[in-house]
């Protein structure tokens, strides 16, 4: 990983599956404050898609990106200012 | 013949003229106003779904859509009725069953899901695949789903036809309400699915 952001916390959702990636993602994401990243680590690829379409549908975080490696997918969302 | 006054554009209100400067003016403001209130996004979303089923496949689609939705920010009423009690009622959720019968995709034939303990046998081999996929259980996403806010509402018609007691649910659940509550919330949704 490149290091155009920092991670302020990092959860763990391996082994778990669908809906929980993306609910325990949005709990996570609350507690940051603005402008902070999250890291997400999964192993459901169904998560690529989902934590995705969640960002994009949800106000106040946004998908700074994605990765694929060893079984591990890694999300990395950015809290933004509420409107 | 001649423009009634010089001051015609000014005035509130022409009878039989055309509409005034000022007239106009309020109208676009009042539109605007309207038109700002309409498409405000300040307000949640909101979905609406109908859980009627008791089995242990149906019982998955309600929760995982209400605790996704809330993730997404969404207000979510969930309104159970008949068999979708169950899946509020804090000592059957643990046991809902998966029918041998009836659905052509089961690894079993109808005749022989028919036999007697059938039944039990699909639901624990379809609660063993659960377990392994470490998918969650009905109860934990009942309970995520209430700490992030979904309104979970029992049918008081069918919790008395039942024979069920409003203390049999889990903590959160309102009990009370009838179809009128739940058509109400469906008009104000932006999603609304029957389960």
């Amino acid at each position: 990983m490149s290091a155009e952001y920092d991670i302020a916390e990092t959860l763990d959702v391996k082994g778990e599956s669908c809906p929980m990636p993306v609910v325990k993602t949005k709990g996570a994401v609350d507690g940051l404050a603005d402008g902070e990243v999250l890291e997400v680590l999964a192993t459901d690829p169904g998560s690529m898609s989902d934590i995705d379409g969640w960002a994009s549908g949800t106000a106040g975080v946004e998908l700074v990106d994605q990765t694929e490696s060893d079984d591990t997918y890694r999300h990395y969302v950015r809290k933004t200012e509420q409107r | 013949m001649s423009a009634d006054s010089p001051v015609a554009d000014e005035s509130d209100v022409s009878a039989d003229g055309p509409p005034s400067r000022a007239e106009l003016a309020a109208r676009v403001d009042e539109l605007e106003a309207a038109l700002d209130e309409a498409t405000a996004e300040d307000g949640a979303k909101k979905m609406s779904i109908i859980a009627t089923k008791g089995t242990l496949d149906m019982a998955y689609p309600p929760l995982i859509l209400a605790s996704t939705a809330a993730a997404f920010g969404y207000d979510v009423t969930v309104f159970h009725t008949f068999w979708g009690l169950d899946i509020l009622h804090e000592e059957r959720s643990k046991r809902l069953k998966l029918s041998s019968v009836g659905n052509p995709n089961m690894p079993v034939p109808n005749v022989v899901g028919a036999l007697p303990g059938m039944d039990r046998v699909t639901t624990r081999l379809m609660e063993k695949r659960i377990a392994d996929n470490d998918t969650a259980s009905i109860e934990e996403l009942l309970e995520t789903s209430l700490d992030m806010g979904v309104e979970f509402q029992a049918c008081q018609m069918t919790i008395d036809l039942m024979g069920y007691d409003e203390d049999d649910f889990y903590d959160g659940v309102t009990t009370g309400v009838g179809a009128a509550t739940a058509l109400q919330d469906m008009a104000d949704s932006d999603i609304q699915l029957l389960v």
